[in-house]
């Protein structure tokens, strides 16, 4: 599904990642960890097609289309879904036309009819209703006045209605407690299939109790310097990164 | 248009010596006092040049050099009109009232066309118009020919009345002067929406003046929708007055036009009365708009306020004066004004001039003043949720006037400037595609 080989890539001139290689299988759940400034942020831009990042080397393809070479809203079409880090505040734009606008333009790019605005409302309700969320955020503000946990919800929920097949989640465990820590946990296994891969990406071990990895990445200094199965966020937990570094 | 015709101030002047005679009202003495008072202040100030300060941003040259003849209506009945807004219509063609377009069946209030009604307005033509600080509203008073006229009875409520301004296609520039009278009286209510458009390629000006008189505790919504053609020049003069407890809410969308002026004075003369004047100015290549604002606050416990945002894109060029002038009697006013701007290209130009003026010492009075550019973050948030690029701007545009736009009450007058906004995205992707 996803496929990165020597994949380096630099802000200002500044190196930040130093030939990634990392595969993705269709169906399978990765999770990346590492230190602060390993490069995981930038690894999940650099797959997003956010701005201001020069690819210096490598590729990363996705079902075998070179993903570097599209746009960042060409990408979701064909199924990439960034959950992000630090969710955007959107004032003045409502949540409900955000999220309708993000999922017609999809279903227009799949062939799909596009949904009204009362077919979108019955799903939307229905997804919120599995990630707690109260309806009246629909009309908020996208992220607007949100707390950390609701945003992090509804970036999950943008997932949910989106339906990509693959997912990138950027410390999605970050600011949140344990309860919406396992709101959110469960709306990541509820997309899990033979269709959907995803790729987890965290500092910490916690998130991976909730959503257990089919493979763990270890990243530091912009490289993928160990690998292997869920058992390895555990070590990690307890002898840190450092061990790792020196080994590497 | 003649070698001999003259322009600039001389060419409306000696138009209306040679009008005169012919303009409405001329057998009555009191019309014929109020243009030759005009025609005495407008000859003395000339069209407003740059070094008079309320015209410092916005240069009137092009006007005067572009040699004005009468308008030729040349509309075919019911040709392009756009559809009518509310239950009732009143069309202008080149200034003029046309009742055959129009359609005012059945509404609870008087309306109807100054011209017609000119001899039963002494009194209400001039009473809030001044022609000898405001050169725009002398030159109208000099030569207006019609106009409408609305009274709207006490207790009344008015609905939604479409005030329709076309301007016909024509080879020479043509020049028009319409004079509104808007009156609500005490209670009544009215939301007025005014479409002014014009031919893609004719150049014409547009030079209306509003009166318009609020009553006690009466409402009037104001939107206007400025979508002239684009080589037209609409410089428009509103005069609102405002008795204890009324409200008076303008919203002005600048869309249209290739030098246009949209000034407003309001005065609150009774205690307890509100304004709110929003407004949208959105420019493209070589458009310039202005919008300067006057608020008056006269009176105790009055509330103003004033929202006022700039798109520009191109080499588009806007500005925004707004002064708020709180006398002393005008104990406990509160007033904000607000005047942001999106750039969409670095060839743009803002000017942006607010002015308090405060003679009351209990007053809450507040302005400001941004300026940016599309966030890069929000544009690639929306992008990363497979929006494409072009939609995810007009959203951002979009949200940008949402503040503005919530300022207009009237569900269908905020429909229509929903619509006009769209319009103007969309013809602003056609013209970059």
């Amino acid at each position: 599904m996803l496929k990165i080989e020597g994949l380096s890539a630099e802000i200002d001139g500044k190196p930040i990642l130093n030939g990634i290689d990392l595969e993705v299988p269709t169906g399978e759940l990765h999770a990346v960890m590492g230190p602060n400034g390993s490069g995981k942020s930038t690894l999940s831009y650099v797959l997003a097609g956010r701005e201001g990042y020069e690819v210096t080397g490598g590729s990363a393809t996705f079902d075998g289309q070179d993903l570097l070479a599209m746009e960042p809203e060409e990408r979701a079409a064909a199924g990439l879904f960034l959950a992000f880090q630090y969710p955007v505040e959107l004032p003045g734009v409502g949540n409900a036309n955000f999220l309708r606008t993000a999922l017609n333009a999809l279903r227009r790019t799949r062939g799909e009819p596009e949904l009204d605005a009362m077919q979108f409302l019955k799903v939307a309700r229905e997804r919120m209703r599995a990630l707690s969320m109260p309806e009246d955020m629909l009309k908020r503000g996208v992220n607007v006045g949100f707390s950390g946990g609701e945003k992090k919800r509804n970036e999950v929920l943008q997932m949910a209605l989106l339906n990509p097949r693959m997912a990138v989640l950027d410390e999605t465990d970050s600011g949140l407690d344990i309860d919406a820590l396992r709101i959110v946990a469960d709306g990541v296994n509820a997309m899990r299939g033979p269709a959907f891969s995803a790729l987890v990406i965290t500092h910490y071990q916690r998130l991976l109790e909730y959503i257990v990895p089919d493979r763990v990445h270890v990243l530091v200094g912009g490289r993928i310097v160990k690998s292997g199965g869920p058992e390895l966020a555990k070590e990690l937990e307890v002898s840190g990164y450092a061990s790792v570094q020196a080994a590497a | 248009m003649t070698a001999m015709q003259q322009k600039g101030a001389e060419g409306f002047l000696h138009r209306y010596e040679g009008l005169r005679e012919r303009l409405p009202g001329v057998r009555l003495p009191w019309v014929a006092a109020l243009r030759d008072v005009a025609a005495v202040a407008f000859r003395a100030s000339g069209l407003p040049t740059r070094r008079i300060e309320a015209w410092r941003y916005t240069d009137l040259r092009a006007v005067g050099e572009a040699g004005f003849d009468e308008a030729l209506t040349s509309l075919e009945d019911g040709q392009d009109l756009p559809a009518m807004r509310g239950s009732a219509r009143a069309v202008f063609l080149d200034g003029r009232f046309r009742a055959d377009l129009s359609d005012l069946d059945g509404v609870g209030y008087a309306v109807g066309s100054l011209a017609t009604e000119l001899r039963k307005l002494e009194g209400r033509v001039g009473a809030l118009a001044r022609p000898e600080e405001q050169p725009l509203a002398a030159l109208n008073t000099m030569l207006f020919e019609d106009g409408l006229v609305v009274t709207v009875p006490a207790g009344v409520e008015g609905g939604v009345l479409d005030l329709l301004s076309v301007a016909s296609p024509t080879e020479r520039p043509s020049a028009f002067h319409p004079r509104h009278l808007v009156r609500l009286e005490p209670g009544s209510s009215l939301t007025l929406i005014e479409t002014a458009t014009g031919p893609e390629d004719g150049r014409y000006l547009h030079n209306p003046v509003f009166e318009i008189e609020v009553g006690e505790g009466a409402t009037l919504n104001h939107a206007r929708l400025q979508q002239e053609g684009p080589r037209a020049f609409q410089l428009s003069t509103v005069y609102a007055r405002v008795a204890a407890g009324g409200t008076y809410d303008n919203f002005t969308l600048n869309a249209g036009g290739q030098l246009v002026r949209n000034e407003i004075h309001t005065a609150l003369v009774g205690p307890g009365g509100a304004c709110h004047m929003n407004g949208a100015q959105l420019l493209g290549p070589g458009q310039h708009a202005d919008t300067t604002t006057f608020l008056d606050h006269a009176a105790p416990d009055c509330a103003s306020r004033q929202t006022y945002k700039t798109v520009l894109s191109s080499k588009s060029r806007g500005v925004f004066q707004g002064k708020i002038l709180v006398r002393r009697p005008a104990q406990r006013t509160d007033g904000y004004q607000m005047n942001q701007t999106l750039f969409l290209s670095p060839d743009a130009e803002i000017d942006s001039k607010p002015q308090l003026e405060i003679y009351a010492d209990d007053v809450k009075c507040s302005h400001g003043a941004t300026v940016g550019e599309l966030d890069a973050e929000q544009l690639f948030y929306l992008r990363a949720r497979g929006i494409p690029g072009e939609r995810a701007r007009a959203m951002l545009v979009e949200a940008f006037l949402t503040e503005a736009v919530e300022g207009v009450s009237d569900p269908v007058a905020r429909g229509a400037l929903e619509a006009a906004v769209t319009g103007w995205w969309s013809r602003q992707m056609k013209d970059a595609a």
